[in-house]
């Protein structure tokens, strides 16, 4: 989750108020952000996904400032008529199809709410943007550009521009392989055919998206006043909510926003500042919390979140992107309420509990084999091939998983025994016998069932059926014992539990290879029994 | 001699008989119930009743360590008188004629009863090897190289004459040449009966073992000529201990070792009553003994079962069901965003496979799109394959909407839960794992609310032992409102975060159940609550199988 830096002065200016440092953690945590650390001037906070309006200084401030009852309800913002047009060439389609655009005046920057402004950029860019992939940002100084703008796409060797931070012209290719920001998003052009630009009036090119803005028109710096903002990506809506995070923050800092004409082949203007309008049923609100708040109260807990109510409806400000439901009013009513203020309580409802039989089945069978002596073991189901096949001279099918990070743990376990192995390898510095057991889940194909192991080291094959013998004595249940050739154990000494005339598992004594393999020093016995398989037999 | 008395107790009137004996400087006075009835043979009774107190244990005369000798185990008892003179527990073993591990063990016990005190050296020995225990028996290869020269003889018939292999014919060779004991030619002639350094030689073999650091110099010289040849001779480093007799140890020698006690009780002696007339040695019934161990369920089960009944005691009914799911039931049924970034390849384990959809997934297809009359949706272009392909279930919340889709509206209200494992793709580390435990619970009631769910909650933590418990605001793709339960930590002083809850969002139920009822959900991660119970810091512990942790580790008490 992306987290934000605020300064704690500037903060304080910008909500108009402030607070002990208790009070302060306790009002950001309760605000459904969580607070990472304050140390210092410097506070660190950590924003959940579905709050991008928060990622800066200015953005948190607005809501924390309503939060905590200085500043309430909606705040207004408009966007001055232009003639800033942008012109969008249908060659964009179906590489990166759209764009929403504004033009902000009269900033006055600084080094504090410049680097505010540069840090929303940045997480704008990793959280709401997915990676850029979702949607890109520019900002370029307003005096460098010349209107109209294309928005188009060109084959990469025909697009040449100095990328920012660079002194040479470069074409499309080598932005991507050459620069650092070009390596790291690459992917996201790299199987296109044309790239996207932003190219103005005299030719010349903004920027790149997603990858990077040029180095004459595209770098902001703090004698900057006037601003040209471009969002680029795939869902209209998401740029367009995007850009009004961006433009409102702007416009917190002093900036006077403006409109851009559009020229799809349907055109529309951007930013689109006019607040949205929902239904709010008031019932709902009281059923869904368990309050029973009259409309007045609700009319001011929506207000100390930023927005406005009226007549169940509720006017919800440009720069909200997560507000798909009136559910989402409710849990906002719901954090104004403050969550600790709700009394818990439990119903007088009546339900009967119940472990799931198989539970119930599974704990039996731990019992009786911890009644002799056994110690239960808790592994992964993932492992490596290596030690399901290899060490254990196995061939079974195994199932890998996709883009694993842990190579010791890149495929389902097939079997329950190897897991036992691995425990007894890294015990060998403790007292024998080790007489071990688990029921995990093990995976043939994509095919799920529980299964049993159990290890006696030292043990043999008497000793490993008369703990068969047992565990099917107290079931209730005859078994029978095939000879088998298991190839995991000496030749002549394993055979298959044969249940109902249904293959069920095996055991056996290890072969000396594999107890060798796994580093072991004493001889070993082992079962393995699917559990699945016995419980739908005891239960058919 | 014993007498007969009729004692009076609660109003009731008995016989006994009573003799009075003297141990030592004490009269002790014995009796015996005879009944209510004065029994006919009374003066034979009386003979079996000195008899019995005669067999009966007496206190052995008290001397100043009675006690302590009561206590000595049988190999104690027989080394102490050794002890007198000898030093070393090498000697000790070879007196006593006990097995070393005996002695080692006696020696130990005294000393633990501060009798001698122990100290151990170490020696380096000088031994016969293989063929120096052959050359003692059959004579050392020169000597029977000379001996078989009573006339000149080739080589092969020395060899022959001697019994002697190639190599020690050469060896012999070389050694009697420099010592000029023969002299060579096609046949080889002795020039001289005996050579002193021979005699050395053997007179070393016969007196081994030595110790190396106690050689003669003709020893010293004899042991490098040695040390050149072949497996005759080698160096052992011995421990030994060095036994000195504390003052306990002197005053015990005093005492009368020689007592007749009984060490195990054995069913013989039960049948024949042998040990009427005798006494038991004394257990120090302070000392440690070996560990043992019992099976024991993993200390992961015994929280997970604990957890599972809080849940079965209110009321909830356990579901179960794959780690495997198409990616639909775990993210796309749950309204997460096929972008969102827990569906990508580096956040959770995927296979390269792919699933079958649900009949029903149009609607969710369709919610995510364009919601429906009071939902905006998310707005994308919802892509089939991808909810198709199976991944390692991130969260055993899938189990929740698996349930609700079965869940039939006369089966409301319903409560149901879950204790399991899920996966991502994750490195590890000590807060880290890709496999880690949830415990997941819902509530579908048309009358739940928000309240509900925080109650459910506190009561459950309340139950595995955190008193105090707190809520935040929190955000997940398919609940609103959410809800972060921090719980409060006594010994850190701080409160501890535990994981996620919220009431499943309308565009959530709605394809899943059909219609808008609230959903109260949790599923918040349960390893920390083990870790913080077993006191244990890092994540990997819970899954390391270490067996002596196993074995050793508190059963779960709650």
């Amino acid at each position: 989750m992306p987290t934000v830096n605020l300064n704690k002065k500037q903060f304080e200016t910008l909500v108009g108020k402030s607070l002990e440092l208790d009070k302060l953690r306790d009002r950001i945590s309760m605000l459904g952000t969580d607070l990472e650390s304050i140390e210092g001037n410097e506070i660190t906070v950590e924003i959940f996904p579905n709050r991008p309006d928060m990622l800066s200084e200015q953005g948190f401030a607005r809501a924390f400032s309503s939060f905590i009852g200085i500043k309430k309800g909606l705040r207004e913002y408009t966007a001055k008529k232009s003639n800033y047009e942008i012109i969008i060439d249908p060659s964009v389609k179906k590489v990166r199809p759209y764009t929403a655009c504004a033009v902000v005046k009269n900033l006055k920057f600084n080094d504090e709410n410049l680097k505010s402004i540069i840090q929303l950029q940045e997480k704008l860019h990793t959280s709401y943007g997915r990676n850029r992939r979702k949607v890109a940002i520019g900002v370029y100084p307003l005096e460098k550009i010349k209107f109209p703008i294309d928005y188009l796409a060109l084959p990469p060797e025909k697009i040449k521009f100095t990328p920012l931070e660079y002194s040479e012209v470069m074409n499309a290719m080598q932005i991507l392989t050459k620069t650092n920001t070009g390596r790291e998003f690459a992917h996201l052009l790299e199987k296109e055919t044309l790239y996207p630009i932003f190219r103005d009036k005299n030719n010349s090119i903004l920027s790149m998206p997603p990858i990077i803005n040029s180095n004459d028109s595209g770098k902001i710096t703090e004698t900057t006043k006037d601003v040209f903002i471009e969002c680029s990506g795939f869902d209209l809506n998401s740029l367009k909510k995007c850009l009004n995070i961006i433009v409102t923050t702007l416009a917190d800092i002093g900036g006077v926003i403006y409109e851009t004409k559009l020229k799809y082949k349907k055109p529309i203007t951007t930013p689109d500042l006019k607040p949205e309008k929902i239904k709010l049923n008031t019932n709902y609100v009281n059923k869904i919390l368990g309050l029973s708040l009259s409309e007045k109260e609700i009319k001011s807990l929506l207000e100390k979140m930023g927005f406005n109510y009226n007549k169940n409806e509720v006017s919800i400000p440009p720069y909200r992107a997560d507000i798909l439901h009136e559910i989402d009013l409710i849990e906002d009513i719901a954090i104004a309420y403050g969550y600790e203020n709700f009394e818990e309580t439990i119903p007088n409802v009546a339900t009967i509990g119940s472990e799931s039989k198989l539970s119930k089945f599974k704990r039996k069978i731990s019992e009786i084999l911890i009644g002799l002596k056994f110690l239960e073991t808790s592994t992964f189901s993932l492992s490596n091939k290596n030690n399901l096949n290899k060490k254990m001279n196995s061939k079974k099918g195994l199932t890998q998983v996709e883009s694993p990070v842990n190579s010791d743990y890149d495929t389902l376990r097939s079997w329950m025994l190897p897991s036992l192995m691995q425990v007894l390898n890294t015990n060998k510095h403790y007292e024998y016998p080790q007489e071990l057991f688990e029921i995990g889940t093990i995976f043939e194909d994509i095919k799920e069932s529980q299964s049993l192991s159990i290890v006696k080291c030292e043990g043999n094959f008497t000793e490993i059926k008369q703990i068969l013998d047992l565990l099917m004595s107290s079931l209730n249940l005859e078994y029978e014992i095939q000879e088998d050739n298991h190839s995991s154990f000496i030749e002549g000494r394993s055979g298959k539990i044969i249940i109902k005339e249904k293959n069920l598992g095996f055991l056996g004594e290890l072969s000396p290879e594999v107890i060798t393999n796994w580093d072991l020093e004493l001889p070993v016995s082992a079962l393995e029994l699917n559990i699945s398989k016995l419980f739908k037999i005891l239960n058919s | 001699m014993p007498y007969v008395k009729q004692l009076k107790i609660k109003g009731q009137l008995y016989w006994y008989m009573f003799h009075t004996i003297r141990s030592g400087k004490k009269y002790l006075k014995r009796s015996k119930y005879l009944g209510k009835e004065l029994p006919k043979n009374v003066e034979k009774l009386k003979q079996e009743f000195l008899e019995e107190i005669k067999g009966s244990k007496l206190p052995i005369k008290a001397t100043k360590h009675s006690k302590l000798v009561e206590t000595l185990h049988p190999l104690e008892r027989k080394i102490l008188p050794f002890l007198k003179n000898i030093k070393n527990s090498k000697d000790l073993v070879k007196e006593s004629k006990l097995q070393e591990v005996e002695v080692t063990r006696a020696l130990q016990w005294l000393g633990n009863k501060d009798v001698l005190s122990l100290k151990k050296t170490t020696k380096e020995i000088i031994e016969l090897d293989k063929n120096g225990k052959d050359y003692l028996e059959k004579g050392l290869p020169e000597r029977r190289f000379l001996n078989a020269l009573d006339s000149p003889l080739s080589l092969k018939e020395i060899q022959k004459k001697a019994n002697l292999q190639k190599d020690e014919v050469n060896a012999c060779l070389g050694l009697l040449k420099k010592r000029g004991l023969i002299a060579l030619g096609e046949k080889i002639k002795r020039l001289k009966l005996t050579d002193s350094l021979l005699d050395l030689s053997e007179t070393f073999l016969k007196s081994l073992p030595l110790n190396n650091k106690s050689l003669t110099e003709e020893q010293s010289f004899t042991f490098n000529e040695f040390k050149k040849r072949k497996n005759i001779i080698k160096e052992n480093l011995v421990k030994e201990r060095t036994i000195e007799l504390l003052d306990l140890g002197k005053e015990l020698l005093k005492e009368n070792l020689n007592v007749d006690l009984i060490e195990t009780l054995t069913p013989k002696m039960l049948n024949n009553e042998s040990y009427k007339n005798k006494r038991f040695r004394r257990y120090d019934v302070k000392i440690n003994v070996p560990k043992i161990y019992s099976g024991k369920r993993h200390f992961a089960n015994q929280s997970i079962d604990y957890a599972k009944r809080i849940w079965t005691d209110l009321g909830f009914k356990e579901m179960e069901g794959n780690i495997i799911n198409t990616s639909f039931w775990n993210f796309d049924s749950l309204f997460t965003p096929q972008d969102h970034p827990a569906r990508d390849l580096q956040d959770s384990i995927f296979l390269k496979k792919s699933g079958k959809l649900p009949k029903f997934f149009k609607e969710v297809k369709e919610m995510h799109e364009s919601g429906d009359k009071n939902s905006k949706g998310w707005n994308y272009s919802w892509d089939k394959e991808k909810a198709k392909k199976l991944v390692l279930r991130t969260h055993t919340t899938v189990l929740s909407a698996k349930t609700l889709s079965k869940l039939k509206k006369e089966d409301l209200p319903a409560k149901f839960f879950a204790i399991g494992r899920n996966f991502r793709n994750e490195t590890v580390d000590w807060s880290h794992s890709f496999e880690f435990n949830q415990t997941e619970g819902i509530v579908v009631d048309p009358n739940a609310n928000f309240r509900h769910l925080l109650g459910y909650l506190k009561e459950f933590f309340k139950k595995m032992g955190f008193d105090n418990a707190r809520f935040r605001p929190a955000y997940f793709p398919y609940t609103e409102p959410s809800v972060e339960i921090d719980v409060y930590h006594p010994i850190k002083k701080q409160w501890v975060e535990l994981g996620g809850a919220g009431m499943f969002r309308p565009e959530v139920v709605i394809p899943l159940l059909g219609e808008d009822i609230p959903v109260l959900a949790w599923g918040p991660g349960f390893d920390r609550v083990m870790m913080d119970y077993y006191k244990i810091n890092d994540i990997r512990e819970l899954y390391k199988n270490d067996i002596k942790q196993l074995r050793e580790i508190k059963t779960w008490l709650k």
